[in-house]
């Protein structure tokens, strides 16, 4: 536990730093291929979609000890041609037939009954139009665009429409990963899947939300220094929430976990496995994603802005010019000298939040190096050194 | 710095709030007497859930009168079959919208069928009236309903069944108060049908003749349980509408068998309009017999509720299309000849009747009023009905969920367990990573089930919201949610902490942050649930719904809760000693004691 403690003390402070924006082009280089995957399986394979979009009944015979040839037996028997038998679980079997008339239905559930000793009424029937998958698609294509615009405006107003932006591209980004993985696996698509992919939405926008609350707060007023491009103080926050990022994804993931394996476990297939695997995917993905996705791409569109493309050719000049800081920086790797750059960014910062009204107190704040940062500074500097 | 005295200045306060509201809430739901667990979902108590899609029979776009009236019939079909606790229900508006019926139990095979009939709308002339129980003692009145000036004979007082639906009972209601001599019960079922004053001049219609026998024959799907026997009748096992081609003595015993206060006798169905019909009134208080339709509900152009013109009250003012208007004009003719009860015809709305106004005089123009001093509401009830058979809505049965008792049970345990599974984890984890903050993470995941099953608990109640597997589902999962909260909090003050500031200020700096990502983080989640909830269909909205329940119990827990509480605790010695078990250990985080120069480091130098 200790090891990861110092590790995340580490990670906060920037001795140790994992260049995550700089190497955007690896990241973008992996989803881009996972896409890609994601893609050809959704054209390629389709997806396997329920009985809910394709119209068609279903009946679950649940607590039996019948075999699935007796029970596609007497379906045969009812007159109901080439059903879908299957055992889900331990002692509940599944049958899948297309849509039939509401008679044949009856028909189908007494002929079971009668020769598996199934009590009466206690098989599950689900007849469905073939309109209604349509309507539901529909809805939740509906719901998303809606959503999408809702998110896109209130980031921009919370945050600014670049990081908006960005937190949408990995939101899409996520959905197609988990869209993909239904395709190429063939787990089957039903209401319970939509209903989770759409809850995806707001967990992966919750570890992006976290990360880019961070980020900002690193680069509040960094336009006025010289100290860190943007790139650099996002890569810090990243590396800074990591150990939250990663936290609240296990602690988010551990209760979609356990419905996933009592679904399966105990119930075999339904509500509780369809939903609980598409989140399970989608915040995995979300995950990955809010660190490895979002942030590179605010970091590209932040980049872009003149004010941005300015700073980062002061931060330039001034690690050419070699300060007394900036020496000990050109020493070492690339990481160290974000490390420090950040230190200063954060104190910046700090000024800013410690005061009741922190705009009053920018100018001042992002020059200044807080007595108490600054010991810190040498401290992890030194330590560096001795490595 | 000012800091410290930036927030919860009192923690002691809120927390006492807090508990407060929980034992509010806690008393409001173990109130004896009442049910102490959540109303369940039929997934989770077995039942049928049908999912029905309104279908305009011409294309054009629902109103949401007419989804109303859709699905007041269909609840009279259910009512009618005597199922208790069944829930009709709307989700979205307009052309978008679907109808959910949820029957609990074990549901039979005719309430489906029922379900997905249209309902017509046609007017027939009344041959015979009755009262709908059957009489005790043979009650010699001859029809009492006909018009106010016969309603003078007294009524049995037995026949209090008058008010069994309290929408079907609108215009009798009215009438009650036109018929004054009436008694109290309100059974009465009249309605002056007087020309209007500006359609004196008779609209020649040179098609009308043409096209008159156009409408009908438009045969809804016959019910599977409906027979016919040998006199020709149709029923659905004695129960009405039943209906021949012949106005026998046959169908007449049918007629004076009849019995409205049986069960199933107000169910309902779809009628021949070229058979004779006997049925009942929609509140069960009469029973008629009819002729053939006159007038079928699609020839009526338009109807609305207005003030009266000549009187006090609301009326309901109907016109018709020209080959209603001929039509309306031959019928009136020939009522107005006749004597009570021949003199009304019947307002026929699936299969029963709405309403039975008497007719003065010939009706020509196609516009008529039905008076009866109606109040707004029943006026504007009675238009709908009459709106509604101007363009019958069909409905498409998009999906039929039967879930066993047992299956239910079932799936309710996976879910419990999974959910004490789920929490059973996250708080493992917890605990061995924040240690003793994760036991405030775990008290406060606590009082956030605790205060979401009491919500629940009050909610199905009050407003007969069903947790459904779904639901059950999203509270699971927003065991996550809430704990990541605590999460980004706890994050927070170790960061503080990192920078060097002493555990109380930590406490309140870490908080200040953490408040801000918290609240953006769980506005998105609940934005998601919002959206989820009003664009989606079925069981997405129960999730959705505990998705946005459990995200406002989060924000509430977060600020009266488990904030207050760490407020509280980083004022005690144990945690102020930097004991590893804290989790927030100064020295576990990498701050060395001798560098934590808190005075220094609250200097500032601006």
């Amino acid at each position: 536990m200790s090891g990861a403690r110092t590790l995340a003390h580490r990670l906060y402070s920037g001795e140790v730093s994992y260049d995550f924006v700089g190497k955007r082009r690896r990241w973008y280089a992996i989803s881009g291929v996972i896409l890609l995957l994601a893609l050809v399986g959704l054209f390629g394979r389709g997806l396997n979609l329920g009985i809910e979009f394709k119209g068609g009944s279903a009946f679950t015979i649940p607590n039996t000890t019948a075999s699935v040839e007796q029970v596609r037996a007497s379906v045969e028997k009812a007159g109901v041609q080439d059903p879908i038998v299957t055992q889900v679980g331990r002692s509940t079997i599944t049958v899948q037939t297309p849509a039939l008339t509401p008679d044949q239905s009856v028909q189908v559930t007494k002929q079971i009954e009668t020769d598996t000793g199934v009590k009466q009424g206690d098989i599950a029937v689900q007849l469905v139009g073939p309109s209604w998958g349509s309507e539901v698609t529909k809805r939740a294509a509906q719901g998303l665009v809606v959503f999408l615009i809702l998110v896109v405006i209130f980031l921009s107003a919370y945050f600014e429409w670049r990081l908006a932006v960005a937190a949408v591209v990995a939101l899409i980004h996520d959905l197609v990963i988990t869209i993909g993985i239904y395709a190429l696996s063939g787990f089957e698509v039903t209401p319970a899947t939509v209903i989770g992919v759409l809850t995806i939405l707001g967990f992966s926008l919750y570890d992006t939300v976290v990360v880019f609350d961070k980020v900002r707060e690193n680069t509040r007023a960094i336009t006025s220094g010289n100290r860190a491009t943007y790139s650099e103080a996002a890569n810090l926050a990243l590396n800074q929430t990591l150990v939250r990022s990663i936290n609240t994804s296990i602690v988010a993931l551990l209760p979609v976990t356990a419905i996933l394996v009592i679904g399966v476990g105990l119930l075999g297939a339904g509500t509780l496995k369809d939903l609980a695997l598409a989140l399970f995917i989608g915040t995995a993905a979300g995950t990955y994603s809010s660190i490895f996705i979002a942030t590179p791409v605010a970091c590209q569109l932040e980049e872009r802005r003149p004010e941005m493309k300015a700073l980062a050719a002061r931060v330039a000049a001034r690690r050419a010019g070699g300060d007394g800081r900036g020496k000990s920086a050109k020493k070492s790797a690339g990481g160290a000298t974000t490390a420090t750059a950040v230190l200063d960014a954060v104190a910046a910062d700090e000024a800013a939040a410690d005061d009741v009204t922190p705009d009053t107190l920018k100018a001042p704040g992002v020059t200044s190096t807080g007595p108490r940062q600054q010991p810190r500074g040498n401290q992890a500097r030194s330590k560096r050194k001795k490595k | 710095m000012a800091a410290p005295t930036q927030t919860a200045p009192r923690p002691g306060r809120t927390l006492a709030i807090l508990l407060a509201v929980i034992v509010a809430l806690g008393v409001w739901t173990f109130w004896p007497g009442q049910s102490h667990t959540p109303k369940l979902g039929l997934d989770l108590e077995g039942g049928t859930q049908v999912i029905l899609t309104p279908v305009s029979s011409t294309g054009a776009a629902i109103t949401d009168d007419q989804l109303n009236q859709t699905v007041e019939i269909i609840r009279q079909r259910v009512d009618g079959f005597g199922v208790a606790e069944a829930d009709v229900a709307t989700q979205g508006s307009g052309s978008n919208a679907t109808i959910l019926v949820s029957i609990p139990g074990v549901t039979n095979q005719a309430v489906l069928d029922a379900l997905s009939t249209t309902a017509k709308l046609d007017f027939r002339p009344v041959l015979l009236e009755d009262y709908g129980p059957l009489q005790a003692t043979a009650s010699p009145t001859p029809s009492a309903s006909g018009s106010a000036s016969t309603s003078a004979s007294a009524k049995p007082s037995a026949t209090a069944t008058a008010s069994a639906s309290s929408t079907a009972s609108a215009s009798s209601t009215a009438s009650s108060t036109a018929s004054s001599t009436a008694s109290g019960n309100g059974a009465a079922v009249t309605g002056g049908l007087r020309p209007n004053a500006g359609t004196a001049s008779p609209t020649p219609s040179a098609s009308a003749s043409a096209s008159t026998s156009a409408s009908p024959g438009i045969s809804a799907t016959p019910r599977p349980a409906q027979t016919t026997n040998a006199a020709g009748i149709t029923s659905q096992g004695g129960l009405p509408p039943i209906q021949s081609s012949k106005n026998d003595a046959a169908l007449q015993a049918e007629f004076t068998k009849l019995d409205c206060a049986k069960t199933g006798a107000l169910i309902g169905g779809p009628v021949d309009p070229q058979k004779y019909l006997v049925t009942c009134s929609k509140d069960g208080a009469y029973k008629y017999l009819l002729d053939k339709a006159a007038v079928q509900g699609t020839e009526i152009s338009s109807a609305s509720a207005g003030l009266a013109t000549g009187g006090a009250g609301w009326q309901v003012n109907l016109s018709f299309t020209s080959t209603g208007a001929q039509q309306f004009a031959d019928v009136t003719l020939a009522l107005s000849k006749n004597t009570t009860p021949q003199n009304q015809f019947g307002i026929v709305l699936d299969g029963l009747v709405e309403s039975s106004p008497y007719v003065k005089e010939q009706i020509l123009g196609g516009n008529a009023e039905i008076t009866g001093s109606f109040t707004a509401d029943e006026a504007k009830a009675l238009a709908n009905v009459l709106n509604y058979g101007s363009l019958p809505v069909s409905l498409q049965v998009s999906s039929v969920e039967q879930v066993s008792p047992t299956l239910g049970s079932d799936q309710l345990h996976a879910g419990l367990i999974a959910g004490a599974l789920g929490l059973l984890l996250v708080v493992i984890y917890l605990l061995i990573y924040y240690r003793a903050l994760g036991l405030v993470a775990f008290a406060s995941l606590l009082v956030a089930a605790f205060i979401t099953y009491e919500v629940f608990v009050i909610l199905g109640r009050q407003l007969g919201l069903a947790l459904s597997l779904a639901g059950v589902a999203g509270a699971i999962v927003a065991i996550g949610i809430t704990a990541d909260s605590f999460v980004v909090y706890f994050e927070r003050i170790r960061d503080e902490i990192r920078e060097g500031r002493s555990l109380r200020a930590a406490g309140d700096a870490g908080w200040i942050r953490a408040r801000r990502t918290i609240l953006a983080a769980d506005f998105v989640s609940f934005l998601a649930a919002i959206v989820l909830y009003f664009l989606s269909v079925g069981n997405v909205r129960g999730f959705a719904f505990t998705l946005g329940l459990t995200t406002i119990v989060d924000v509430v827990v977060a600020f009266l809760f488990t904030r207050p509480l760490v407020s509280l605790l980083m004022r005690t010695k144990f945690f102020q000693s930097g004991s590893h078990w804290t989790g927030i250990s100064p020295d576990r985080l990498g701050v060395k004691a001798e560098i934590v120069p808190v005075a220094v480091g609250h200097a500032k130098e601006s």
